[in-house]
């Protein structure tokens, strides 16, 4: 990655924690948006960001979401301990889903969150170890 | 068409942010999917929907969305509220099903999605 950023933001989310959940998205948007990054780069890298976020919530028991503005892209890197996914193709489908049906009755879990990420970034990464967690890389060029 | 002739029209009750109802509605979309919102809605839409916790607000936020219409007579709690105020969503509620606010919106003019 490139070392001269202009911006470098790392937020810890907590597994489960639906209050709290957006919280870091939005306040990487709102940076984003200041450092006057065009409305469609803002909104690509805030949807990523959600997702990721949310996904932890969800599925992990806690992680870190960083965001790295340097010239030309956005990295979003989502980092969580947590069970891991047994089988990411099957995760990256549209509809896919091993959320529990207390959080699909909130909404979530629609099976479209790493669609979503892979569909707004330009690069799309992803790490998973069973029983220990899993990272997804993001990168949008502005 | 501004959020304050949709909000007279269809007998919508004001929850927050009264002074944001001169903004402009570009259009609407309506799912109780959050992910599928969050693809699929555009900026300065309004989003009807059955849910009403928290991360509703967030996804407004995220997307810029004009404002959120909770349906069905679907209570709201004042946390959520109080979040929406802090944000700047405006908040709209209506005891009328999901599809007959759509049906209404689409009448007037608001049709899906582009900016």
């Amino acid at each position: 990655m490139n070392k001269n950023f202009l911006l470098k933001m790392s937020f810890d989310i907590e597994g489960n924690n639906f209050n709290a959940a957006g919280a870091a998205s939005s306040e990487i948007k709102r940076k984003l948006k200041q450092i006057g990054l065009n409305s469609d780069v803002v909104r690509r890298a805030a949807v990523s960001a959600y997702e990721a976020e949310m996904n932890i919530v969800i599925h992990a028991y806690k992680g870190v979401l960083t965001v790295t503005v340097s010239p030309g892209e956005i990295n979003i890197l989502a980092e969580d301990e947590g069970p891991g996914i047994a089988d990411i193709e099957l995760a990256m489908k549209e509809g896919y889903s091993t959320a529990s049906d207390d959080v699909r009755e909130m909404g979530f879990g629609a099976g479209m969150g790493l669609p979503n990420m892979k569909k707004c970034s330009d690069k799309f990464e992803i790490k998973t170890e069973l029983g220990v967690g899993t990272k997804v890389s993001m990168t949008i060029y502005y | 068409m501004k959020l304050n002739e949709v909000v007279q029209r269809l007998n919508l009750e004001v929850k927050t942010c009264k002074e944001n109802l001169d903004r402009e509605v570009t259009g609407g979309y309506s799912s109780d999917l959050l992910s599928w919102v969050m693809a699929h809605a555009n900026e300065g839409n309004i989003w009807v929907t059955v849910q009403s916790h928290q991360n509703i607000i967030a996804v407004a936020v995220l997307l810029n969305l004009s404002a959120i219409i909770i349906a069905e007579g679907v209570e709201v709690e004042d946390s959520v509220l109080q979040k929406a105020e802090e944000e700047g969503i405006p908040v709209l509620t209506s005891s009328a099903p999901v599809y007959q606010i759509c049906g209404e919106m689409y009448q007037m003019g608001i049709k899906e999605g582009e900016v």
